[in-house]
Formats: structure tokens, sequence, C-alpha cells
């Protein structure tokens, strides 16, 4: 890595989950709680040697079970004594409140850093709300509310969900190169292979092609199968300054790069080119800042809270070429646990849950440090790319095992 | 307003955005356009983001464009639209990657296709709580290619 960079400060010590589940029906704060605990614990520190926080998206954002937890609220829970905290939906993608976390050890504002996703949307779509729905959706006596802001443009099309909008690049993706229902049903198929291997993971009873052609369309070429489950789940890691790290419980992986870069225009229908992920930028960014290449790659955590979004950031991230993603994947041999890049090994969000990008994290983690148990990949892996996000709002981050 | 049943979400319209759901009233498609260099902005913004210049003036276009992308949505998201119906991202003539979220309607969600030459067409949407009409933008198919 070049010495320059800062992430040669940094390591990921610990990692802790909740409960996840479909509909928990337990206090988000208490779910959140958990996973902190259960971070520092697995890094062996206590809360007082918590000296930083950093969460995504943070509280008070109005759509149901989005956020299980603010910053301020676990910060006086764990009556932490923080050097330095940051909450925010404004970054790259779901990490890039680690990647801030990052920063923030890197320039010596704290030492270790407690990081945390929570959500309840779940319980929270169970009482009406529907988390996926732009603007929040839910019942209201009265005459409709009008749409105002970036709404205004979609709603009254009735392209109301990420789902709409997602769909919008997997027909394009569709077209110009040629990918095929039965290639982005890979993406589904994988998981479910691998969420088979992994008890927290929410479906776990295997999924054949005609099971998955079988499940209803949402919105074209997008089925059922093709959007992630919500669910109820919290999970947190602790990003340490790496001097500091040499003592904690388990060997720390390493950051060896991250990608937080955005040079396309902020938003769902305006990118300049709608088959090429935000996440491209990031993804150019994380490979400039090391020595490592995508053929260093052991396996890939990749988000999918659409099933093309995984296939589009395995061609930002130059794990296949641009346009290859389809053929890439087509028999799933490639990215299954015994393949040339197992993907997604706990299940995705597809499977098991949608933790909102830090479960493709934690499962990095897991991994590198070879604790997968049933769904360990085998050769001691030790380079994992870990990305989150689509849209408007991507990041990437390259982990490795070892000192 | 003659028709019954649920309604579709409504833009609030604003000082900003007004010109846009309002100029299918005169069977216009209006765009934001920079006067000093004419360049088209949308969704509208403050100033224009290739010379600075707050100088911007809603522009009639020719309301032509062509299908960049499209889904057809089979969930209810909504009181309305009735599933299914046809999302689509038009790109306008006047400008490479000038889009809109659109419907496309005038023919089968089947028929629809990326590239298909499309027309701008206005469904008028009346308002009895004061909160303006509004006239949405939507396409149709033209020309031969369309289909049946």
């Amino acid at each position: 890595m070049p010495d320059d960079h800062i992430e040669r400060h940094c390591v990921i010590s610990g990692v802790g989950q909740s409960d996840v589940g479909r509909r928990l029906g337990r206090d988000p704060r208490e779910l959140t709680l958990d996973a902190c605990l259960a971070a520092a614990e697995d890094a062996g520190l206590t809360t007082a040697q918590i000296d930083g926080l950093s969460t995504y998206p943070g509280a008070a954002v109005p759509i149901p079970g989005f956020s299980g937890a603010g910053a301020y609220e676990v910060i006086d829970a764990l009556r932490l004594h923080v050097d330095w905290y940051d909450s925010g939906l404004e970054t790259s993608g779901q990490l890039g409140s680690v990647m801030k976390a990052c920063l923030a050890v890197g320039a010596g504002m704290a030492t270790h850093v407690l990081c945390f996703r929570s959500v309840w949307e779940g319980s929270a779509q169970g009482t009406g709300g529907r988390a996926s729905l732009a603007g929040g959706g839910g019942g209201r006596a009265g005459p409709p509310p009008r749409a105002s802001g970036p709404n205004q443009w979609t709603l009254p099309y009735g392209s109301a969900s990420a789902a709409n909008w997602i769909a919008l690049y997997a027909q394009a993706h569709m077209h110009r190169y040629g990918t095929t229902p039965e290639q982005l049903a890979q993406i589904a198929l994988n998981g479910r292979r691998n969420a088979a291997r992994n008890p927290k993971a929410i479906y776990r009873q295997p999924m054949s092609m005609e099971d998955y052609f079988a499940s209803r369309i949402i919105s074209t070429p997008l089925r059922l199968f093709d959007c992630d489950v919500p669910c109820d789940g919290a999970t947190a890691v602790v990003v340490s300054r790496r001097e500091r790290a040499a003592d904690l419980r388990h060997p720390p992986v390493r950051v060896a790069a991250m990608g937080a870069a955005l040079h396309d225009r902020p938003s769902w229908d305006q990118l300049s080119d709608l088959t090429r992920l935000v996440g491209a930028d990031a993804a150019a960014q994380m490979w400039s800042r090391t020595d490592l290449t995508p053929a260093d790659v052991d396996l890939a955590e990749l988000y999918d809270g659409f099933s093309i979004l995984t296939m589009l950031w395995l061609e930002a991230l130059g794990l296949c070429p641009v346009g290859e993603s389809g053929r890439f994947v087509e028999d799933g041999s490639r990215i299954a646990l015994d393949g040339e890049l197992p993907l997604n090994t706990h299940g995705g969000q597809l499977s098991a849950g949608r933790l909102h990008g830090y479960g493709f994290l934690h499962e990095a983690v897991v991994q590198l440090r070879g604790d997968g148990g049933e769904r360990q990949v085998a050769g001691n892996p030790s380079v994992a790319a870990v990305a989150a996000g689509g849209g408007n709002t991507c990041g990437c981050m390259l982990l490795t095992a070892g000192d | 307003m003659s028709d019954v049943g649920p309604r579709r979400m409504l833009p609030e319209l604003t000082d900003r955005t007004r010109f846009y759901w309002e100029g299918g009233r005169s069977g216009q498609l209006l765009i934001l356009c920079c006067q000093r260099c004419g360049y088209y902005l949308h969704p509208p913004a403050p100033l224009c983001p290739v010379d600075h210049s707050t100088e911007l003036a809603p522009e009639r276009v020719s309301g032509r464009g062509r299908v960049a992308s499209f889904t057809v949505d089979h969930h209810r998201w909504l009181p309305a639209p009735e599933p299914p119906y046809v999302i689509a991202l038009v790109e306008l003539a006047e400008q490479e990657a000038l889009r809109l979220t659109t419907n496309i309607v005038g023919c089968p969600p089947e028929d629809v296709h990326i590239g298909m030459e499309v027309a701008v067409t206005f469904e008028h949407q009346a308002d009895s709580e004061g909160r303006g009409d509004v006239w949405l933008p939507m396409f149709r198919p033209i020309g031969g290619a369309a289909g049946a």
C-alpha cells in the first residue's frame, strides 16, 4: 500500500450482530445496542475504550424502519466518551460511515470507532408503512399529500420504489449487453445456496430456477426474488488504529483501500449512463489507493438490494469486464462458494436480510478470519472486496487478512 | 375532471416548478433553459451547471424523444396508477441525456421498447383542494415503429 494513504493506520478489530429476523418485534434500540456491545466484546474492548462513533443514516430519517437508532442514542445509552462522532445519510453509501471512521482514526481524532447500521424495516412494514416506498408511504385520512422535492418527479407516475428505479438500469443493461433474466437469476440462486449454510439467514430453503421464475414480477425485469428482504437487525464493526490493535482479541483485518468518489449526478434517474453504477467512480478511486488489483480478490461481498446491483458492482470493480457480468455469473459456478470468485457468501440481502450494506462488511471480516463455519471459503482467503449502495449512493472497501 | 376512483399523487406546485406542471394547459412541454448558453436543465435548479448563469427561463421543447429505458410496474405502490403501467425514462430530442421520468401511454405495455420514438401528451389532473391543477407530461408512441 502506498505509504501516504490513511488506510494504513486502520483495521477492523471487531464485528457484532444482533438477532436478525423478518419481524422480531423488539425495540430497535435494543437490537442496535446488542450489535454494538457484541462488536466491542469481539474486539476485546470495553465501552470505556471506545472513543469514537459513526453510523448511517442517523436518527430522524422519515422512512419507516430505516434507522433503528441515532448516534446520540447509542452514545448516551453506553455513556460513551467520544473524541469524534458522526452520522448522516448523504455519504458514499452505507459504507461511507465506516470510511469516515477510518478517516477519523487515520487523522488521530479517535482510536477505536464503533460503527453501526440498524434497521427494523420488517416490523415497520408489518404495521402498514412501506420503507421501500419513496416518501414513506403509510395510510392517512384526508386528501393525499402532494409530492415535493425529488419525489415530485417520480411519484405522479407511480415510480415510487427503488425497485422501479433500479429496474430501469436492469432493462438498459439487458438491452445494451444482452444480459438475460436467467443470468440475473443466478445472483438470487447463489445467495440462497449460501444462505442455507448461514444459520442467521432469513430464507434458507432451496430455490430453483423454476422457483425464481414462478415469483411474481414487481417491475420488469425484476421479480420478487430480485428484491432484498426487509428485516429487523443491527450490525456493528469497530475501526481501530492499527498500532493500537495488536493486542486485541482477534488478528485485525486491515483496510487496504477505500473508495468514496461520486463523479456522476447524485440522482437515480439522471445518471449519464444507466448501465454504469456511480460506484464505478468509487471503485476506480479504491484501486488507485492500493497495489492490489482485481485479480487479487479472493471473495466479493457486493450489495444486492436488487440482483442487478451485484452485477453492476462486479463490472464497476473490474471483477469482470464492463457488460460481461451476465456471462460471468452464468450457470453460477464461478460465483459459488467453491468457485473462482465466491460471492455474497452469507446469502446477501436477498436471502440473509436487508441489513443494508453492513451485512456484507460483517461477512467479509468473518471470512477473512476463517470463521465462516459451514460457509467458509476454502484456501484461507486473504483479500475481500466489499461494496454497498446503488442509485446515487455507492462506496467500496478492500479488506485484507493478516498484518 | 371526468375520471373517478383513485387519484395519482400530484406534485406540489412551487415558484420554481409550476411552469413544468402547468405547461400542458396550452399543450406545451417546457424545460428550464439557460438564456446565455442554451443548456436545458432538468430537474429545475437555481443556476446553469455549465456556465453558472442564473438567467434561466422555461423554453418550449419539441416534445419528441426516445425511450432510454422503461419498466412495466406490476406492484401497487400507490392508489394510482393502476398496474400494470409503464414507467419510462424519455430522453428528449433537444439534448443528450436530457431525461424525464414519465409514463408511456397509448400502446400496450408489451409494445414499449428502448429506442422507441415518442411524443408528449398531457394528462390533466383537476384539483378541488386549492392546490392547483396539474398537467402531467406523458409520452405516446409515434410513427410506424410503435406497433399496434
